[in-house]
């Protein structure tokens, strides 16, 4: 089957790549551009590990091909913080015990992010119900939603009061 | 998993996506892909060219048609759904949440959902009850069908091979109208074992005027059960008369049977859930 090439952004950088048309996004992400950090998991659309956000929005990225995102901005776990200034939601994981394992946070976190940006004053049930679509089978849900209620404290501090020094 | 090797063609008009189905009997239609893809994976499906229909701008969106009814653009996702006026009827602010996850939500779309038929979506029952109309485009022209009808077995629908559904139409709000969906859901999948939507219109003196059931889950496609509806209009909505109409929602219907309901705790489930579904609707519309 010929190869179609591709052009979208990811994590802020125009990126291309030759995929076939029935490359799943996560193929394209972690093969092609080496984005490991996006994880496969059940790879039938239900634990959600291979969450990302494609213009804004968190989707499967096991579940799309890789055409369907052709010109989309794709943001993957390594588009939202870097060792040394992580993302707030990072930090609240590490801080709040939210992970043990590790295999499901970036998808949790990418699924989080989705949640935040709209709803930045979540309740618990409302974090529950936003990761609803996503498994995790060691750590419990019970500090990822406190990492998750953690990270939109600080986030609206953050808007509250803008760092003056930046 | 990877699926089947397949030609993919981005549609740039609703009329390349029909000339390519007209003239390729392969060809199939994808938008969100949130049922499809899964089934490809699986080799479940396998079509030899898909036809990427997701970014046709005439299939998005919602709006108000003159006389008060909501056309909702076949590409419109659930979330946008949950976005868009279509949140002033009840029965849909119950059955967007119960489908899927917010992932699937944001891709999923509402005409690949109904396209798609399966016995188990949420969402066709919640059409079936309002009577929710179906646009749909061919090459020789558009037409509309009532939901009623439309959803004939299991992911067979009235839709022929080189046609498009390209909205489905939405009552306008009404005053005397209340709706609710009541679903049993297997944890693992979140699909429905037995789904209802009722929507009712209740007039003077508490009489049901009017009803709308439709059943997901239960029989090999989601279907409207007008010997509830008649059995319930007329009635004052008491919990006897309820209890009455309810237990006609199976009938004498082929309920299907799974590892996680049989047949006959998945006819008492809907059983159950058509009474919850009408108790609701009657609550809110009085």
């Amino acid at each position: 089957m010929a190869e179609l090439h591709i052009a979208l952004e990811v994590n802020g950088e125009q990126r291309e790549a030759d995929v076939e048309p029935r490359t799943l996004l996560v193929s394209m992400l972690r093969e092609d551009l080496e984005l490991t950090g996006t994880h496969v998991g059940c790879d039938t659309s239900q634990c959600g590990a291979c969450t990302v956000l494609v213009d804004g929005h968190a989707v499967k990225s096991c579940t799309m091909l890789a055409v369907q995102a052709e010109h989309t901005a794709v943001t993957t776990i390594e588009g939202l913080g870097q060792p040394g200034s992580l993302h707030p939601l990072q930090q609240a994981f590490w801080d709040k015990h939210g992970l043990q394992c590790g295999f499901c946070t970036p998808g949790m976190i990418m699924a989080a992010a989705d949640l935040m940006a709209h709803n930045p004053e979540p309740t618990d049930t409302e974090i529950r119900h936003a990761i609803a679509g996503n498994i995790c089978r060691c750590t419990g849900y019970h500090n990822i939603v406190a990492a998750v209620r953690e990270a939109a404290s600080v986030m609206r501090e953050g808007a509250a009061a803008p760092a003056t020094n930046a | 998993m990877i699926p089947a090797a397949f030609d993919y063609t981005r549609a740039t008009s609703v009329e390349e996506a029909l000339g390519i189905l007209a003239s390729d009997e392969g060809a199939k239609l994808i938008a969100g892909g949130q049922s499809l893809l899964p089934l490809m994976k699986l080799r479940l499906a396998q079509p030899a060219r898909l036809v990427d229909i997701g970014r046709l701008p005439e299939l998005r969106g919602v709006s108000k048609l003159d006389d008060g009814r909501l056309s909702v653009g076949a590409l419109t996702t659930y979330a946008e759904l949950m976005d868009s006026p279509a949140v002033h009827l009840a029965v849909i602010r119950d059955v967007v949440p119960a489908i899927a996850d917010v992932q699937v939500r944001n891709r999923g779309t509402i005409g690949g959902a109904v396209a798609h038929a399966d016995p188990a979506a949420d969402l066709p029952a919640a059409l079936l009850a309002l009577d929710a109309e179906l646009v749909i485009q061919s090459s020789s022209g558009t037409r509309s069908v009532k939901a009623d009808g439309f959803f004939q077995g299991p992911f067979a629908t009235g839709l022929a091979h080189d046609e498009i559904l390209a909205a489905v139409i939405l009552p306008a709000p009404r005053g005397d109208a209340g709706s609710a969906y009541a679903s049993i859901q297997q944890r693992a999948s979140g699909y429905p074992i037995a789904g209802v939507a009722a929507v009712v219109f209740v007039g003077a003196g508490g009489l049901v005027e009017g009803a709308g059931i439709g059943v997901t889950g239960v029989s090999d496609h989601p279907y409207r059960a007008h010997e509830v509806e008649d059995a319930l209009v007329g009635t004052t909505g008491t919990a006897d008369a309820v209890a009455a109409a309810a237990a006609l929602v199976v009938g004498d219907r082929e309920v299907s049977a799974d590892i996680h309901a049989g047949r006959e705790y998945r006819a008492a489930m809907a059983v159950v859930h058509a009474r919850r579904a009408i108790e609701a609707a009657l609550a809110r519309a009085r």
